[in-house]
């Protein structure tokens, strides 16, 4: 909330700086946003009449003005404003002058004429940010006044943030109170002065729901001035916390506002059919608001209607029809009491935020209503003039906020605290911030004013006594360590990133929701979850999968030139409405960094397969990887990942060309995923240790020619079968399809490694287990042995 | 016989013109072996009278070991030389790039996250992960933020068809762990829970979905307290940013809290002078915390008064801009490598 310090020093006085006010807020939970003065730092410039205006001989967008500045002297002035018009009062800086940028203001010829001096913009003055044109001053300001003793500009807009739960705090007397229970001051609440009325005039009003508003109060004021106009004074508070000045009456109604806390409503009394009955709407009614939009109403609506339409949505806008203009001379003023959840549900439902849907949501103290008319009388009388009429007040005390009465034990506010609090501070701050306060055996009986709606229980009594005591007086206590393991899906999650990062992997963030044209060009099978409201059709459908997300990194990054990307993402899928935890990455490019002592490769399938290997190794696990096939990969560079057990874990290939195609993006892409859940369920016991061999190991390399199609994995299965216990490893390290091998074979060599781990192997034991592996590679898979 | 130092003279030139090793072995050969001069020499000897074999014996053994000497020290020269030769062909230039793969990068809010877990554990805490797609209940009313509560407004929420919703906050995992603890009789409760958050906000300051971490700790209503939640997040804090800053709470509100505060520290930028990160403050906000509420305590099934309990939620990203002085929010999801980069190794 914005507001003048002015207008709050009325009530608190001169005595406590603004720095120390507005800091005490910030540490009790009023968080000040910003002070800004109301203008900028000017002086020398006077009020001044704007006696003729005529067109510049030489320029066609300067004026020259006859300005009067005082009753003697009358001056010429150049003119570039298109707003300046002969009868208007202005700001007129004469040499000598200065303004806020620091320009001093002097005489000077402008297209050859001399002007003496410089109309002022409400931009040049500082006190705004807009090219409005000149500072339009009233026609009753005082000619040679100083505008800035006249605009009464020595102030500062505070503006405080206050939370949902101190709607309290949404006006001027609100932010006074808790200002004088913070700094120990004592608080001058301006007298209202209460006006003679005519008791005989009694418009109709009834409530016939009253659980959404139990109170509703209301006077009719007639005989008005139409021509009279906001004070100036009036319409500067008003400016300084936002609101503009529409009529007198309006903005008296938004004075009392800001000053109270009561939101209001004026209707136009000639205007209203018959009396006010404050019911549901019937669903199909409508109404114009006065923020131009015709809104049709439902049977939810709680509306403030006369005899034959609604007139107002209750506490969030009133209508055009019924509204108080120019030619106004009677009216009737509102002042009442709705339920917040009512005010909201229509705020929401109608999508206004008003200054008085947003005070009647924070709740409004139900003791105001009266009071509120009272003060907006004696203003508007003062103003506009006109008679009063009594005050209908209408009160349902069935529904009306109970009083609450709250026991504070002096134990549980040390408990929650951690501290003793001396029981003369707590009460002290109970009774500034306008609690009545009994002690009890057990600490004290609280009676909460009924402004204070946030108060319910003693937790709510707590936190009053420990924000204004001050959080930075309760001494922490250190921390006192547990030990704990973590679980294997949280190891997991932090220590595999580390593995990809030394294998080149940059790790990125994408957003969880994607455009639904890229899930479904990957998992056109899963229908993905939509989102109800998205933030923009890209961001519309929850991922299927994290390939997408790392595809549009990928043509980010493509797109500023970069040719060799590896990323990874550690995220939730989300399908059938399950979340699973998942680690996807992403290659492409060349196999290494360009240099001189490697020569450049572009990446394959058997590198995004030797990176899976590496995350699955330092887990410990023994896999297998079975061909598989999927709409957005390769059918030929395809597999998916199970453990010896069988358990699907996860899926590596290439993006199939057909996708890349669709998403113009060049070179093979290969991508690969593995779930995080599976894996973290799979325990990985601490290795235990095999006795070392002492006897000699012995290598024998077998070279095969077999059938092009048969799995490298199954002549490998074949091999350690056939080898039995003395086989301690088999290593394939050639492989070749091409020239010197007939075509649809391929030649395969084996590394195999014997050893016993009691005795040394005879040359004759070695010959016979080898006969025997290669007797199992020729009847399996016809394999032909090479030299 | 031929003259022996005419013999020592002939070898010794040989010798000095020898250069590689396998012409020094043929030398040797040449010489001393089976069929060699020398060897030769002393086959003769019995040609000799035998008065004179002894003599002459002597000298001829005396020639041997000379040039098995000159062949001794020749070896040596040669070696040295090989050693050299080969030294002086192996040499590389040491400034030139090593043989290797590019080194990768974690991104830096999971650098924050981690860091931020590593502390915690220490502290004893247990992770916990929650589900990002919630329903009204563990996001909203279970936290003590009813339908049509003002505070509700403060968080523009995604939806989805059926009344789900992503979660706005990782408050939500309070409610989770809270149930189950209470269900398995594991309290008291030490507990953080990372994670993306969402709301429906997007402009320079806001990313539709962001991290946060959630902290809670409920245990008998005399072990925890708002002094014990201070001595946590200071500890927490200080070791976070590693060196001395300044931290003030701050009264706030929070649905699901209460009391409830917010966490200041000196602002990273101008150290409490006052700028524009700060606005002119000299302070920055980086946590919201305060004593659970009691009603959502009871709403978990616990015995508020029997227990109390904290709860504090941080927000990743922002502590991730000041760690690493990154400006812009949204860069940290645009995931240019050129950004991520900077982030390699285990420095960062």
């Amino acid at each position: 909330m914005k507001i003048s310090e002015q207008w709050l020093r009325e009530w608190i006085g001169s005595d406590i700086t603004r720095e120390t006010f507005c800091e005490r807020l910030t540490m009790a939970g009023l968080e000040l946003e910003s002070i800004q003065p109301v203008a900028g730092d000017f002086s020398g410039i006077f009020v001044a009449e704007v006696l003729a205006v005529e067109k510049h001989p030489q320029a066609d967008r300067l004026r020259v003005c006859m300005v009067k500045v005082s009753e003697i002297e009358t001056v010429t002035i150049v003119c570039g404003a298109p707003n300046v018009v002969a009868g208007m009062k202005a700001a007129l800086a004469r040499p000598g002058a200065v303004l806020p940028d620091g320009m001093k203001i002097k005489a000077a010829k402008l297209r050859g004429i001399l002007s003496d001096g410089m109309l002022c913009s409400a931009r040049e003055l500082g006190m705004s940010s807009e090219h409005e044109g000149l500072l339009v001053l009233p026609i009753d300001a005082p000619l040679g006044a100083d505008v800035r003793e006249y605009l009464q500009l020595n102030d500062h807009i505070i503006e405080v943030s206050i939370t949902p739960n101190r709607g309290d705090c949404l006006s001027v007397a609100g932010l006074a109170q808790e200002i004088a229970a913070l700094t120990n001051i004592p608080l001058n609440i301006p007298k209202i002065t209460t006006i003679a009325t005519r008791s005989d005039d009694k418009f109709p009003v009834e409530i016939k729901e009253t659980e959404h508003c139990p109170r509703y109060a209301a006077r009719s004021i007639k005989n008005i001035n139409p021509a009279a106009t906001s004070p100036i004074w009036l319409q500067e508070r008003l400016r300084r916390s936002g609101i503009r000045s529409i009529h007198p009456v309006v903005d008296v109604t938004n004075y009392v506002m800001l000053e109270w806390g009561q939101p209001m409503h004026a209707f136009d009394l000639a205007k209203l059919n018959g009396g006010i009955a404050v019911r549901m709407a019937t669903t199909g009614e409508t109404i114009e608001l006065l923020d131009g939009r015709t809104v049709t109403l439902n049977n939810e609506t709680l509306v403030i209607a006369d005899h034959a339409a609604p007139v107002a949505i209750a506490g969030v806008m009133g209508g055009v029809a019924s509204s108080v203009t120019a030619s106004t001379t009677d009216i009737l003023l509102e002042s009442a009491w709705f339920s917040p959840t009512t005010v909201a549900k229509s705020a929401r439902h109608y999508q206004v935020h008003s200054e008085s849907s947003h005070r009647f949501e924070r709740n409004i103290n139900p003791e105001l209503q009266e009071q509120a008319l009272v003060r907006a009388t004696a203003l508007i009388q003062q103003i506009v003039g006109g008679t009063a009429s009594a005050i209908i007040d209408k009160i349902d005390t069935n529904h009306w906020p109970d009083a609450r009465e709250i026991n504070l034990r002096a134990m549980r506010l040390k408990q929650i605290s951690g501290m003793d609090i001396p029981f003369a501070s707590v009460e002290k701050i109970l009774a500034a911030l306008g609690f009545a306060v009994m002690t009890t055996a057990e600490g004290w009986h609280v009676t909460v004013p009924a402004r204070r709606a946030d108060i319910h229980a003693e937790i709510d009594l707590i936190e009053e006594v420990l924000r204004v005591y001050g959080y930075e007086k309760i001494e922490a206590i250190p921390t006192t360590a547990q030990l704990k393991v973590q679980t294997r899906e949280i190891r997991l999650a932090s220590e595999l990133p580390r593995v990809l990062m030394q294998l080149g992997y940059h790790e990125v963030i994408t957003y969880s929701f994607i455009a639904p044209k890229l899930q479904q060009l990957f998992n056109p099978e899963i229908n993905a979850l939509s989102l109800v409201n998205p933030i923009s059709a890209d961001m519309a459908v929850m991922r299927t999968s994290l390939w997408p997300g790392l595809v549009n990194v990928l043509q980010h990054n493509v797109n500023r030139q970069q040719t060799r990307v590896r990323i990874f993402e550690i995220g939730h899928q989300y399908i059938d409405g399950k979340e699973q935890n998942v680690l996807a990455g992403l290659l492409t490019g060349n196999a290494e960094p360009l240099q001189w002592g490697s020569p450049e490769r572009t990446i394959d399938f058997m590198d995004a397969k030797g990176d899976v290997e590496t995350l699955l190794i330092n887990l410990g696990l023994t896999v297998e990887f079975r061909k598989t096939a999927q709409p957005a990969l390769h059918p030929g560079q395809a597999a998916d990942i199970y453990t010896i057990e069988g358990r699907h874990i996860g899926t590596l290939g290439a993006l199939h060309p057909a996708v890349l195609q669709t998403l113009a993006i060049e070179g093979a892409v290969l991508v690969f995923s593995l779930q995080l859940d599976s894996l973290a369920q799979l325990t990985a016991n601490p290795p235990q240790y095999q006795e070392i061999s002492r006897f000699p190991a012995n290598r024998r390399d077998i070279a095969i020619l077999v059938d092009a199609s048969i799995q490298a994995a199954k002549i490998q299965a074949t091999i350690e079968q056939a080898g039995g216990e003395w086989l301690q490893d088999v290593t394939l390290f050639d492989l070749w399809q091409g020239k010197g091998v007939p075509a649809g074979k391929k030649s395969m060599a084996f590394a195999l490694t014997l050893q016993h781990t009691a005795r040394t192997l005879t040359d004759e034991e070695i010959a016979t287990q080898m006969k025997s592996i290669i007797m199992s590679l020729q009847t399996e898979f016809s394999a032909e042995l090479r030299n | 016989m031929t003259d022996l130092h005419t013999l020592l003279n002939e070898a010794t030139c040989e010798l000095n013109t020898v250069t590689d090793l396998k012409s020094l072995d043929d030398c040797r050969v040449a010489w001393l072996g089976k069929q060699g001069k020398i060897t030769a020499q002393l086959k003769n000897l019995g040609q000799l009278p035998a008065d004179q074999r002894r003599d002459a014996g002597q000298k001829i053994n005396e020639i041997k070991n000379q040039v098995a000497a000159l062949i001794e020290v020749r070896l040596a020269i040669l070696n040295t030389e090989k050693i050299s030769a080969q030294l002086a062909a192996e040499s590389v230039d040491v400034s030139l790039p090593g043989r290797r793969q590019s080194l990768g990068s974690l991104h830096p809010v999971s650098l924050t996250r981690e860091r931020i877990s590593q502390i915690f554990m220490g502290m004893g805490f247990d992770i916990e992960i929650g589900p990002e797609i919630e329903d009204d209940y563990h996001n909203f009313a279970a936290l003590n933020i009813a339908e049509f509560h003002p505070a509700r407004a403060m968080q523009d929420t995604f939806y989805f068809d059926d009344g789900k919703l992503l979660r706005t906050h990782t408050s939500t995992v309070q409610i989770r762990t809270l149930k189950e603890a209470v269900k398995e009789n594991r309290l008291p409760l030490r507990a953080i829970a990372p994670g993306r958050v969402y709301r429906r906000d997007f402009d320079v300051t806001h990313t539709p979905m962001f991290h946060q971490v959630e902290g809670l700790c409920v245990d008998e209503a005399n072990n925890v307290s708002f002094a014990s939640l201070k001595g946590i997040i200071i500890e927490f804090l200080r070791v976070f940013f590693s060196q001395s800053i300044k931290i003030r709470f701050r009264a706030s509100y929070f649905p699901f809290t209460e009391p409830s505060a917010e966490v200041d520290i000196t602002c990273q930028q101008c150290h409490g002078a006052g700028c524009r990160i700060c606005k002119h403050t000299g302070w920055l906000e980086v946590l919201g915390c305060g004593m659970v509420h009691p009603r959502v305590l009871a709403m978990a099934g616990v015995d508020s008064e029997k227990y109390s309990g904290w709860a504090f939620g941080v927000g990743l990203d922002r502590l991730t801009m000041l760690r690493y002085n990154i400006s812009d929010l949204r860069a940290l999801f645009e995931n240019d490598l050129r950004l991520l980069q900077q982030f390699s190794g285990l420095t960062a």
